[in-house]
This record gives structure tokens, C-alpha cells and sequence, in this order.
């Protein structure tokens, strides 16, 4: 059993939770994930590893609630265990000979991205952190990117945060104002990635795109995480979760990530009421 | 005096327009007088054709002659002398490739019923109360095992027996392989397969789920720095192979093994499971093995209208027969001669249907099968909501992909001897992992037979 050893709200949707796994944390790299079961009979849900310390023996993950599982994940509190916890799985970002790079993260995205700017940061690497929320209340790990980030830009679609504005709109900024990245690493929406890829296509700068597709064994066993880059079918437990952004099929990986939608906001809506009727 | 009736006792089942609606097992199982009378038609014959069919060499006249005495549990200990899982292979062995089809009975009428036999005498031996069992002497030697599916479980009992301290690690939150995520609850019940995986764990057995030995730990790792001294690599052909033809990425398309798992594993099926599932109104199958069976009548159960595509005829089905003769009772249909060459869309995404194109048989291919060739300009569409890939499966690379040193073969499987052993010291496989995708039996016989090289192998150290 996995304990929650730590539990913390980072706005009203996302949460913060370190779990007791010392095999994983062994292990853990940026860019990985673990895959959870909240109960005996829970569905397993993949979530990517937000941080991990190996002498503590923990790893963090940080959630948004958006469907039942996820609704019951965030009513556990801290004491309670998970009923599985495994990882890490898939492979950790590629950091070797990198000089300069920009992460460009957006929602609950930048609870993956971070790790990762995190890692290159300590590694010496040039780091231009740009995040992206819809408002305020939804902005997470500022001072966490300030202090990994060589240069920090916070945009928000209302303004309220930062300046007003779109990732791209920010990346595109820094690019044409002269900042020379060798790799663009982008972490968030799907719609947000597929910009982002676009954009820096159009500037031949390598990028790199983490996907979080629907997941079963999370060990190549099922097939259901496929989605096709460079025209050829991939698997984003074994042969990502990170891909080169300018060969990845973003239309079909958005279709494949709604296959269930309907299932999930029933799901969702039920656990909401158990709770309710449970207080 | 023999029983010389010339066909089998006939397994109660349930009836088809019934259980191809619930997921309770098919078969029934024999009675006590049912078994009795069929055990009566054993010749007990002096050479014991029948044992050469059995990849784990059962004793079995041996045990049939118990049970035409009444005495079962004398029967159980003369099977599990030499199986490990004897309530699963009764179920799911093909017995008619094996010991039955050496059965002299079968030369004239039906061989004896063997397999339902072996599962009666599991099945009684079960059901009675726990007894005690009496854990073995331990000899102060590790061994891992990597995988909790039949050879796996099959190499860790016999381990433990011999008073090895045995850990096996499964990638997975439930123990069992494809014994749990594969093969559905109507033909293998899952307290059968958890009540097996008990029994080991009674004989000392550790079993640490949620491990995936190649990213949580390595065999290295296991080696060099918490002590096992041998392991042994039982993980199975779990990676599913696509068709590559268009629309293979839309909704509404998996491979068996998703569905499956997701059913199986994941109990999808059941009301209130966490876990969606889509089976559709229309569901195509592509292939034929048992596992396209599998899936189909899981579809069929979960309310679709089923349809299983083969691109060769009836004769070179790769399914048992009995499996293909249940299915078709159950309401499936077969198009054969038929191999998919599209998945079409609806305007969301998702699957419409699967554009097919007529084959016919030709020259025999290198599988000594009829090879199926496709006729110019013969397609058709085949109206579906889902489309279930079922066209097989290759070993796993994580392992090899983690392990210094290990030999694989140009597809995949892991090369190891004839006793297990691979390119590394200390460091046996067997099961599908060496052999790609084959049976539950052959797996638990490699399994065996890489425990006995394990201890002959730490004994010499």
C-alpha cells in the first residue's frame, strides 16, 4: 500500500500529493509517469511524475480532477493509501547536450513541465520557462519555475495573471526578438501542444511534445495509448510519453482522448453526488 | 469392465441464448457419476499413449484409475505430482492436440474425456476445506521470478517446494498473466485462477505486484544487490501486433488485448465497474485464433452483434474447435476469406465500418498452411461501431531492453536451451517469452522444467 504522506491544493481543481514509494522513487526521471489505483476495484489512471525524492523514499504527483477517479483521488487525504502505485514508466526526457531550451507548459501541464525545467536547470542548461492559465486562480508552481527558470514569462487568456495571451504568442516573442533555443520542450492541452509544434516549425527549432494519452498497463501491453507520429504507430507508455511535436498526428491523438468523455462526465458526476450524499 | 460407450460424457453446459448474455462460465463440469462412468473408459493401457501427449507428462491412467474408485483426492496428488495448475489446464488445455489425441479409445469413437476429468478432480479437490499445508523446509537460497502467468507460477511452486525463498514480480496490480487479464471469467472463473495463486503463497511464495522488472528494478539490480541468485524471465508475448491499415487509430478500434484486459482485469463489464468499455451494436473481429474467440464472445455478451473475419477458411481456423463451436452456438458470424483493408470514419472519428477484401487459397505457405491471396478488385464493407484486432502478439521488449547481455531472436523471443537457461549465468526463461504467443500448458512445462535447472544450477554453485 502507497501512503499519502502529503496533501496540498494548488487551486480549486488541481492537488498536490506525495506518496510513499521508495522502489519508485528510486528510479523516477522527469518526463516518466506512474499509474494509480485509488481502490480495489479503481480504474488505473497514468499521471506523470511531478517530482520524486529518493532518500525520502517519495514521489510527487499533482492531479486535476476531471473525472470520477480523479474526484475520488482528491477526497483521500493524508494517512489514507493508495490501493497501486507503479512506475516509472516510460522514458525520461532526453537532457544530453542541451544548451538552451524553452518549456513551454500550460494548465495542469505545468506540474510535468516543471520537473523538467527543473532537471535542465541543474544540469546548466539555459531555461526559459513559459507558462499559460486561464486566469489567476488557476496558476500553479510560479515561484517553483521562477527559481528553475533563467527567464520566467506567466501568461493568462484573461490577463488577470501575467500579460494577456497565449503561450505562442509569448514564444513567439522571445524567438523573434533574437532567443536562440535548441529545443522546445511543451507540456499541456493538446490544442495548446499543436500550436505550439506549429509555430516552432515553422522556425526549424526542435521540439518535444509529452503526451498523456488513455492508458490500461501503461507497459506496452494494450495498445490503447497509440497514436501516430511521423506516420508510423507509436506507444506512449513504452516509446514515450515524449515525441518530436513536428511529427506527432495532434488531430487523432485529440480524437483518441475523447473516446470516453461521455463515460467520464457520468462517472464524474456520480462520484460528486456519492460525496455529497456522504457529508 | 470397461464403460465401451463410444462417445464422451457430454459436459453440462449452459445454454446458448443464455450464457451468451451473462458472464458465468460456460461449462458445468461433470457430476460425480458423470466422472465415475467416464474415468470407466480408461483401458489403462500398459504404455500410456496418452502421457506422451502431455507436456507436463501426468500420470494420467493413473489418475483416471482413482477416480473410477471414488477416491479424488488420491487422483488430485497423482495430478499435481506433475502440474501445477491442474483446475486451469483441465479448462483450458486442447486436449484434443494432446494426450487425448493419443488416446486409443479415439481410434475408434471418442477418446476419453481427459481434460474434464483433470478438471473434476481440481475442481472437488477445491472445493473441500482449507487444509493446512505444510511449508517447506527453507534452503536459505533466493530465486526471482519474473511474471506471475503459468510458467512463471508453475517455476515458483516447484521452487518453493524444494525450500527456495521465491519472489515473483508482476507488472500488474493482480496476479496471473493472462490467466487474469486474458482469458475471460465463462471459460476460466478468476477465483480459480486467485484460489492457484493462494495455494503457492501458502508454500511460502512472495508476490510483489505492481513491479515492472526493466523500469522499477532490473534484473541487475535484483542480481547484484538484493540477493537472488537465479531468475527466471516468465513475462509473456503481451505486446499486440496491428494490421497497419488506415484508420487502425480510430475510436472505437482495440487490440484484443485491451479489450480483454479491460473486461477481464478491469471487470469492465460488470454495471459499476470504473473502467469504460465500448463492444458497440456491430463488432467485427479480425482473426482466429482463441483469442478471437475470446474477445467476440465477450462482445456478443456486452449486447453486439458480432462478426469475426478470417482471412483463410473454416479448416485453418488456429482455434480450438470447441471454442469455435461455442461461439457459433452463441450467435457469432463468420466471414471467411475476408482481410480487412480499411477502417472507414464517421465524420467524429470514430470506426463505420471495415472495407474487406475476398480472398481464396492458394499454394501451402511456410506455416504448411494454404496461403490466402486476394482477389483483384473484389471489396466489400462490412457495416461496424467497433473493430477488435485479434491478430496476435510479441514478447515484451522491456526486458531485454534493461538486461546486459540477454540474447533475443530477431522477433523478439528470448533464445534460452532446452532447460531455460539464456545467455546469461544464472538467468532461465520460458513460456511465450521464448516461444511467442503459445499455450497455458507449454508454459507451465517450461516453467518446470526451468525449476529443476535453477536448483540443479544454485545445488552446484
Amino acid at each position: 500500500m502507497f501512503e499519502i504522506l502529503e496533501k496540498k491544493s494548488l487551486n480549486p481543481t488541481v492537488t498536490l500529493m506525495k506518496i510513499n514509494a521508495p522502489r519508485v522513487a528510486k528510479k523516477a526521471e522527469p518526463g516518466q509517469f506512474i499509474i494509480l489505483r485509488t481502490d480495489s476495484e479503481g480504474e488505473r489512471i497514468p499521471l506523470t511524475i511531478a517530482d520524486y525524492d529518493r532518500s525520502a523514499g517519495t514521489v510527487t504527483i499533482i492531479f486535476q480532477i476531471v473525472g470520477g477517479t480523479t474526484e475520488k483521488l482528491n477526497h483521500m487525504n493524508e494517512g489514507d493509501c493508495l490501493h497501486d502505485f507503479v512506475g516509472p514508466l516510460g522514458r525520461a526526457t532526453e537532457t544530453e547536450g542541451l544548451k538552451k531550451v524553452a518549456v513551454v507548459g500550460g494548465g495542469v501541464g505545468c506540474a510535468i513541465a516543471y520537473p523538467v525545467a527543473k532537471k535542465l536547470h541543474e544540469l546548466g542548461v539555459e531555461v526559459h520557462s513559459i507558462v499559460g492559465f486561464r486566469n489567476k486562480d488557476l496558476v500553479i508552481l510560479e515561484n517553483e519555475f521562477r527559481n528553475a527558470s533563467s527567464k520566467f514569462v506567466l501568461m493568462s487568456d484573461d490577463g488577470t495573471a501575467g500579460e494577456k495571451g497565449l503561450v505562442t504568442d509569448a514564444l513567439k516573442k522571445l524567438i523573434d526578438s533574437g532567443e536562440k533555443y535548441d529545443r522546445v520542450i511543451t507540456i499541456g492541452p493538446l490544442i495548446m501542444m499543436k500550436f505550439v509544434c506549429r509555430l516552432t516549425k515553422e522556425y526549424e527549432i526542435p521540439t518535444v511534445a509529452s503526451m498523456n494519452p488513455i492508458m490500461i498497463d501503461g507497459t506496452g501491453m494494450c495498445g490503447g495509448c497509440r497514436l501516430t507520429v511521423g506516420g508510423e504507430t507509436k506507444f506512449a507508455c513504452v516509446d514515450g510519453p515524449e515525441f518530436d511535436g513536428h511529427l506527432i498526428d495532434f488531430d487523432e491523438a485529440m480524437a483518441r482522448g475523447a473516446s470516453y468523455r461521455e463515460f467520464e462526465r457520468k462517472a464524474h458526476e456520480d462520484a460528486c453526488n456519492l460525496f455529497k450524499e456522504v457529508k | 469392465m470397461p464403460n465401451m460407450s463410444l462417445v464422451k460424457n457430454e459436459m453440462p453446459v449452459q445454454a446458448p441464448d443464455v450464457r451468451n448474455k451473462n458472464f458465468s462460465e460456460v461449462a458445468l463440469g461433470y457430476t460425480e457419476e458423470q466422472a465415475i462412468d467416464e474415468a470407466k473408459r480408461c483401458l489403462n493401457c500398459k504404455n500410456k499413449p496418452c502421457v506422451t501427449g502431455c507436456p507436463v507428462q501426468i500420470d494420467i491412467p493413473a489418475f483416471i484409475a482413482k477416480v473410477a474408485e471414488g477416491d479424488f483426492e488420491e487422483a488430485y496428488k497423482i495430478i499435481t505430482k506433475s502440474s501445477s495448475l491442474p483446475a486451469v489446464c483441465g479448462r483450458v488445455c486442447p486436449q484434443e492436440t494432446q494426450c487425448e489425441s493419443k488416446c486409443v479409445r479415439g481410434k475408434k469413437g471418442e477418446p476419453v474425456a481427459i481434460g474434464r476429468l483433470e478438471r473434476y478432480v481440481a475442481d472437488r479437490h477445491n472445493a473441500l476445506a482449507e487444509t493446512a499445508v505444510e511449508k517447506p523446509v527453507p534452503n536459505g537460497h533466493k530465486v526471482a521470478v519474473i511474471g506471475s502467468g503459468p510458467s512463471g507460477l508453475a517455476c515458483a511452486g516447484d521452487l518453493a517446494k524444494k525450500g527456495y525463498d521465491v519472489t515473483v514480480f508482476e507488472a500488474l496490480h493482480l496476479a496471473g498473466g493472462v490467466l487474469s487479464y486474458g482469458i475471460p471469467e465463462f471459460r476460466l472463473p478468476k477465483t480459480i485462477v486467485q484460489k492457484e495463486i493462494e495455494g503457492l503463497k501458502a508454500l511460502g511464495v512472495t508476490i510483489e505486484t505492481n513491479t515492472v522488472v526493466g523500469k522499477t528494478v532490473s534484473i541487475d539490480e535484483l542480481m547484484k544487490y538484493e540477493g537472488f541468485e537465479s531468475v527466471f524471465i516468465g513475462s509473456g508475448a503481451g505486446l499486440p501486433r496491428f494490421m497497419k491499415i488506415p484508420g487502425e487509430n480510430l475510436n472505437g478500434v482495440y487490440s484484443a488485448n485491451e479489450f480483454l484486459t479491460r473486461i477481464n482485469l478491469m471487470k469492465a463489464y460488470k454495471p459499476d465497474s470504473a473502467t469504460p468499455i465500448n463492444a458497440g451494436t456491430k463488432a467485427v473481429i479480425v482473426g482466429g485464433g482463441n483469442v478471437a474467440m475470446d474477445a467476440a464472445r465477450c462482445a456478443k455478451r456486452l449486447g453486439a452483434d458480432v462478426t469475426i473475419v478470417y482471412r483463410r477458411t473454416e479448416n485453418e481456423l488456429p482455434a480450438r474447435a470447441e471454442e469455435v463451436e461455442h461461439a457459433k452456438e452463441e450467435g457469432i458470424n463468420f466471414r471467411f476469406l475476408t482481410n480487412p483493408t480499411e477502417i472507414t470514419a464517421t465524420e467524429k472519428g470514430w470506426v463505420k465500418g471495415v472495407i474487406c477484401q475476398q480472398m481464396e487459397l492458394s499454394e501451402p505457405d511456410a506455416s504448411g498452411r494454404a496461403k490466402p491471396v486476394p482477389v483483384k478488385d473484389a471489396y466489400f464493407e462490412i457495416e461496424a461501431d467497433c473493430v477488435i484486432m485479434s491478430i496476435g502478439t510479441s514478447p515484451n521488449p522491456l526486458i531485454k531492453s534493461t538486461t546486459d547481455g540477454l540474447d533475443t531472436q530477431k522477433w523478439g523471443g528470448i533464445i534460452a536451451d532446452e532447460n531455460g537457461l539464456t545467455s546469461r549465468e544464472g538467468v532461465y526463461a520460458g513460456g511465450d517469452a521464448v516461444t511467442g504467443a503459445a499455450t497455458v500448458i507449454l508454459a507451465m512445462g517450461a516453467g518446470k522444467k526451468a525449476a529443476a535447472a535453477i536448483d540443479e544450477y544454485i545445488q552446484n554453485k
